[in-house]
This record gives structure tokens, C-alpha cells and sequence, in this order.
């Protein structure tokens, strides 16, 4: 029997593979998704903290983008559909210590969990919250979502969306965030750069990325999986400090990316403390 | 600064004693959302809960408020949250991840009226199937009910124990009468009160397991940070904790989740017995309702019945053995309870005919009054 010398070969090791349960690869997303992209760029940025790994903890709800803390080699936890935030938040007010981080997706967050989003926002809950926008409920096969753009093509809204989508920046921002920003998947570089500064940023931080949803969004709306890669290379519009009211998504106008809003207030935890231990020795 | 454990004599309401039986039991952290009548535990959990180093937070909405404390038991915390009927209604979904991901933590149920938001806030007893079922998929946990101010402070720290020592959710289902009225509490040494912390793993990190079972059925929990790199999710599982679509790993999870508590009934299920040495008519109650039970058990003898009072301080899981073993021996039971018959189908299961199974049950609003109990006996049982 003879051996296919690249299968004996040893296989190199990624650089991420300390970050990654390799014993869980494959992976469940489909050809196409973005969510892979978006969480390689989350890996690379959390190491690029140079924090030891266990000071990390990374929080999901349901979905495709939520099983992201499947994958990652840290301490994990796939939690119940828009639950996330507040099990993240239960961590991180009783171990303030912890980077926590929220990797979900935008039917997660913004529907189900989107009252628990404004709330943590609001208190600037000490999170990094990364929200994969594929503009569609992609496990469950193609529903509207809350992030759906009018008159797009869902199995729930086979003639079109009645509805408008939240402008998930803009959310944040009233909510209370310190940190927002938005990025697609074609922008790696600067998403890793983003995430990073989110880790470090004391505070509630919000990460939006624009991701493709091939199967369930694309096919349904006449966009091949190049055209929406397409739509993120030439209808986006990188501008920092950019006011987070016109940040809502229409590629005929052009989407706004970028760093919207990062500013440094103090977070519940801090304030916690400060009110509750004064005799503390810090 | 006040300590852990208030030792004294104090006169405070069911609410009041159950904050403090936490806190005796090494709570540090409380996930709140407001309702009557559960509202005095959070208040004075967020007075309490600094002195002992410990967080409260008051969260969005009572689901909030169960993830919160979920996501904080996995930092090494014992955690609690307290509510009422409409707010344990919307926690039953992560009731079931607690249970799934072997969760300890304490939820509190002062229970009010229902259906929906019912009279707000007359006592009521009307959510003792929902403790048991109430979240989807079929599992075991554990209930225990107080039956006064001074039970709502043990039972409490046993419920933190057992939720300990059991990895699982434990829920303290009280009710408005017990929950607000004020009564003798003492509150003993703090050397006298018996704690329990979960079992924590040892030996090699790159061997760990995070759902291999020791010796009682309960496998060992780390905390986030210690370096195991666990993965916990509500999906099914393997030993590894990690998502497994298989038949098999259900049957092996369900297992695991069901034996840990089927197997240690001696140690979980607790009852308390009065008159009952030569008792041929067992009143069975639990919470607010004993004390109705006991009332009646004292006029029936008077009376000339031979009547016993059977409390059950464990409802969940449900003394079956005990109940089966008495039915053999007596004519029949009478179950109180401020409901139209929930744990009375329980005791009729467990009766199994050997003996009757009468209910004694009251839509809510209010505690049963005696004589109803002694109409029951007097109409269906002859004096001994």
C-alpha cells in the first residue's frame, strides 16, 4: 500500500494552533462564511496582547458565529441563545481580572440578547463584544434578522423585509460603549488591529463585522459570495471618527468602517468597587 | 463592616433569614432583578454582600439575572438569585444550562399566585411541578421548602451545600407567608455552621476531563483561570465537555446528570415527622402549609384520629421510597399544599393504591386553614 507523501508528511503547525482545539477541526462553518476570518483575526489579537491565555475567557450564545468558543483553547463557554452578555458579565463582576470576551453573531446579539447589549453598554461593562453581521440567521437557514436590510430576501420574508435594520454602531454608541468599531472581513489587518485595541480598552467594547453569508443570505439575494467581498472592498468608506448615526448599511451609498468611538470612562466593575470596598487596600 | 455569620438572636422576616443563611454559606455573588415578594433578599443581599467581599448586581431581567449568576459560579463563587413565579418562569431556559453544564448555584423562589401575574402578592404554592419540569428536556435537581424564617436560613446554606456537592442547581422554593413574615431567627456559631465547596480537580491539566465523574457520580469542577482550558457548553457533551451529536453521548450525559442524584437520594432527600409513630392518616405537607398540617394533626388526635404529619423538606427529587414504604401501612394521606394538586399526584403516584390520597389544596391567596384539613379526615376517614 502506498502512502500519499503529502498526507504522511508531518503537517506544519499553524501559528495559531496554540490557540485553537485542534482535536475539534473541521470546523462547522461552510465554504464561503466569514466567521472563520473573523475569529482567526479575534486569535491573532488576543496573542498579540502578549497577556498569559488564562487571564482570557470567551463567551457565546447560538448560532453559527457562537460556536466559536468551541474551537478556541481557552476557558470557553456556548451559553444559551442571547444569553451571553449577561453570563459574561456575571464572570467579569465576579472575576474583574478576566478579559472577557463575547464572540456571537447579530441575530444573538441584537435580537434575542439585544436588551442585554444596551444594558451592558450602558453600565460599560468591562467586555469586548464582537458581533459576526451576516445580516441573516444562517444556522436556522436564512431568517430575518434584526440586521436584515429592507426589502431583502429572507425564508421569512420571501417577497422582501418589510422592516428596517438597526444601525448596530449607532446602538452602541447610545447605548454608552466606549469602544466602537466596524470592519468586514476583507480587512483583516485593521479587524485584528481593532479587536486588539478592544481587548485593551477598559470598558464596553463593540466590534461589528460585516461577514458574508453565502448559503442563506447571498444565494436568496443574488449575491455570489466574490460579490459581497466585492461590495466590501469598493462600496465601503474607511473613516475614522466618523459619527456613528450615518453608520446604517446601504452599499449604493457606502458603508462607513472604521474606529467610530473610543473613549476612556470608567467601568462597572471599578465603580463597584469603588462605592462598595473603600477599605480595600488598591 | 459586619461579619459572614450574624451569631444571635434576631427577629427578621423568611427574605431577610434566607440572605443571611447565604451568606453564612459563602455566598459572594447575587444576580437581582426586582419582584415581589422575593424583592427584600436582593436588598439586603446588596447591603450584605460587600462586607463579605462579595458583588451584587441588579441585573435586566431575571434571565439576566440566572446568566449572571451561572457565569459567575464558573469563576470558583457560590452565586444566588432570588425571584418570584413570573420571574422563575422566564429563568427555566437557563435552569436547564445550569443543569446541562453541572452548574452550581442557588435560585430562590418566594412563591406568589398564578397563573401569569396572579394576585401580586398573596402566598402561593402553585410552582412546584414548574421547579421539577419546568425547563425543557427531562433531568433532575434539586428543591427544598422552608416552612419559617429560621428554615429559610438552613436551608438555604443546604441548598448552597448540596448544589456544592452535586454540581446542580438548587432551588429554595418558599412562598409569601414564609418569605414575609418576621419570627424568631438564631443564627449560631459560625464554627457550628457546616459548609461545603464542590469537588476541584487534581493531578495532570493535559489528562483532565471536565465531566469525568468521581466516586459519588459528581465530577470535579476547576474555575476559569486555573488553566484547564475547559469548554462548557449547553449542547451535548462528552466526559470532555465537548459537543457531541451522538445518541450515545446523550444517553451518557442524561445519565450522569440523572444518577448523580439518583444515587445519593439517601443524602438529598430530607423529611421531618410528627405523631407519626402510630399514624394510620398522614397529612403530607411542605412550606407554609405545614404549619397547617400540624394544627390539623393536633385537633385530629383530639378528635380521636390517629393522625401524623409527614413534612417534606426535599420535594425535589421526591421522597418515592418513604412514601411507598408508609402507604403499606396506613389507610391513607392527605396532601396540603396552596395549589389544586400538584405534589398530591405525587403522593398518589407513590401510594400506588396501597392506601388512599386525599388533597387538601387551595387556589392561592391564602394558607389553609385547619378545618379544612379535619373536613378532609372527618369525611373520609373513620376514628381509630
Amino acid at each position: 500500500m502506498t502512502t500519499n507523501p503529502k498526507r504522511s508528511a508531518k503537517q506544519p503547525e499553524h501559528p495559531l494552533d496554540d490557540l485553537i482545539r485542534t482535536d475539534r477541526i473541521p470546523h462547522i462553518w461552510c465554504p464561503g462564511c466569514g466567521i472563520g476570518t473573523a475569529f482567526s483575526s479575534c486569535l491573532r489579537a488576543i496573542k498579540a496582547t502578549g497577556l498569559p491565555y488564562n487571564r482570557f475567557t470567551m463567551v457565546s450564545g447560538i448560532g453559527c458565529s457562537a460556536r466559536g468558543a468551541g474551537y478556541i483553547k481557552l476557558d470557553s463557554f456556548h451559553t444559551t441563545h442571547g444569553r451571553a452578555i449577561p453570563f459574561a458579565s456575571g464572570i467579569k463582576m465576579a472575576r474583574p481580572d478576566l478579559k472577557v470576551i463575547v464572540f456571537s453573531g447579530d441575530g444573538d446579539l441584537f435580537a434575542i440578547g439585544g436588551n442585554h447589549f444596551i444594558h451592558a453598554a450602558r453600565r460599560n461593562m468591562d467586555l469586548t463584544v464582537i458581533c459576526v453581521n451576516n445580516l441573516t440567521y444562517g444556522m436556522t437557514g436564512g431568517q430575518v434578522a434584526a440586521t436584515t436590510p429592507n426589502m431583502a430576501k429572507s425564508t421569512t420574508t420571501p417577497l422582501g423585509n418589510p422592516d428596517s435594520p438597526f444601525n448596530l454602531p449607532l446602538l452602541a454608541y447610545a447605548s454608552g460603549a466606549s469602544y466602537i468599531a466596524r470592519w468586514t472581513i476583507l480587512h483583516t489587518r485593521d479587524l485584528t488591529t481593532a479587536i486588539n485595541e478592544a481587548i485593551m480598552r477598559k470598558g464596553f467594547s463593540f466590534i461589528e463585522v460585516l461577514s458574508p453569508c453565502p448559503v442563506n443570505y447571498g444565494r436568496r439575494n443574488k449575491e455570489k459570495p466574490i460579490d459581497t467581498l466585492k461590495l466590501y472592498q469598493d462600496r465601503t468608506i474607511t473613516k475614522n471618527g466618523a459619527d456613528p448615526a450615518r453608520a446604517e448599511i446601504d452599499f449604493d451609498r457606502g458603508v462607513i468602517i472604521g474606529k467610530f468611538i473610543d473613549i476612556d470612562r470608567s467601568a462597572c466593575d471599578d465603580r463597584y468597587c469603588e462605592i462598595n470596598r473603600p477599605c480595600s487596600d488598591d | 463592616m459586619k461579619p459572614a455569620v450574624l451569631t444571635g438572636e434576631h427577629y427578621i422576616t423568611g427574605d431577610i433569614a434566607c440572605a443571611e443563611g447565604a451568606i453564612a454559606a459563602g455566598c459572594t455573588f447575587f444576580g437581582a432583578y426586582p419582584i415581589t415578594p422575593a424583592t427584600e433578599i436582593a436588598e439586603h443581599m446588596a447591603e450584605r454582600l460587600p462586607d463579605v467581599g462579595g458583588t451584587f448586581i441588579q441585573m435586566e431581567d431575571e434571565i439576566a439575572a440566572i446568566a449572571s449568576i451561572i457565569g459567575a459560579a464558573w469563576t470558583g463563587a457560590k452565586t444566588m438569585t432570588a425571584t418570584s413565579g413570573p420571574g422563575f418562569s422566564l429563568m427555566m431556559e437557563n435552569i436547564g444550562l445550569a443543569v446541562c453544564t453541572e452548574t452550581p448555584c442557588v435560585i430562590v423562589n418566594v412563591q406568589r399566585t398564578g397563573p401569569s401575574t396572579g394576585l401580586p402578592t398573596m402566598t402561593g404554592q402553585g410552582d412546584m411541578m414548574q421547579a421539577r419540569w419546568g425547563s425543557h428536556g427531562d433531568y433532575e435537581l434539586i428543591a427544598l421548602a422552608p416552612s419559617s424564617p429560621q428554615d429559610c436560613f438552613y436551608q438555604t446554606i443546604r441548598a448552597f451545600n448540596l448544589s456544592e456537592k452535586y454540581r446542580v442547581p438548587v432551588l429554595v422554593m418558599a412562598d409569601e407567608i414564609v418569605g414575609h413574615m418576621s419570627e424568631k431567627v438564631v443564627i449560631p456559631d459560625a464554627g457550628k455552621i457546616k459548609t461545603v465547596n464542590r469537588p476541584t480537580p487534581v493531578g495532570r491539566k493535559d489528562r483532565f476531563k471536565l465531566y469525568e465523574p468521581g466516586p459519588n457520580g459528581v465530577a470535579p469542577m476547576p474555575a476559569i483561570g486555573d488553566g484547564y482550558n475547559i469548554h462548557v457548553t449547553g449542547l451535548t457533551h462528552d466526559e470532555r465537555g465537548y459537543p457531541s451529536m451522538s445518541v450515545e453521548a446523550q444517553e451518557q450525559m442524561l445519565a450522569r446528570i440523572k444518577n448523580k442524584i439518583r444515587n445519593n437520594l439517601n443524602d438529598i432527600v430530607q423529611t421531618e415527622t410528627y405523631r407519626m409513630d402510630d399514624a394510620d392518616i398522614v397529612v403530607v405537607s411542605y412550606g407554609i402549609s405545614v404549619r397547617t398540617g400540624l394544627a390539623a394533626v393536633d385537633r385530629a388526635r383530639a378528635m380521636g384520629y390517629r393522625a401524623g404529619l409527614l413534612r417534606l423538606v426535599t420535594v425535589w427529587p421526591f421522597p418515592e421510597a418513604m412514601i411507598r414504604a408508609i402507604a403499606g401501612r396506613i389507610k391513607g394521606f392527605v396532601t396540603v399544599e396552596i395549589n389544586l394538586g400538584q405534589v398530591h399526584y405525587e403522593v398518589e403516584r407513590c401510594a400506588g393504591g396501597q392506601a388512599a390520597a386525599h388533597l387538601v389544596g387551595h387556589a392561592g391567596g391564602k394558607i389553609i386553614h385547619p378545618d379544612k384539613v379535619l373536613e378532609c379526615i372527618q369525611r373520609e376517614f373513620e376514628r381509630a
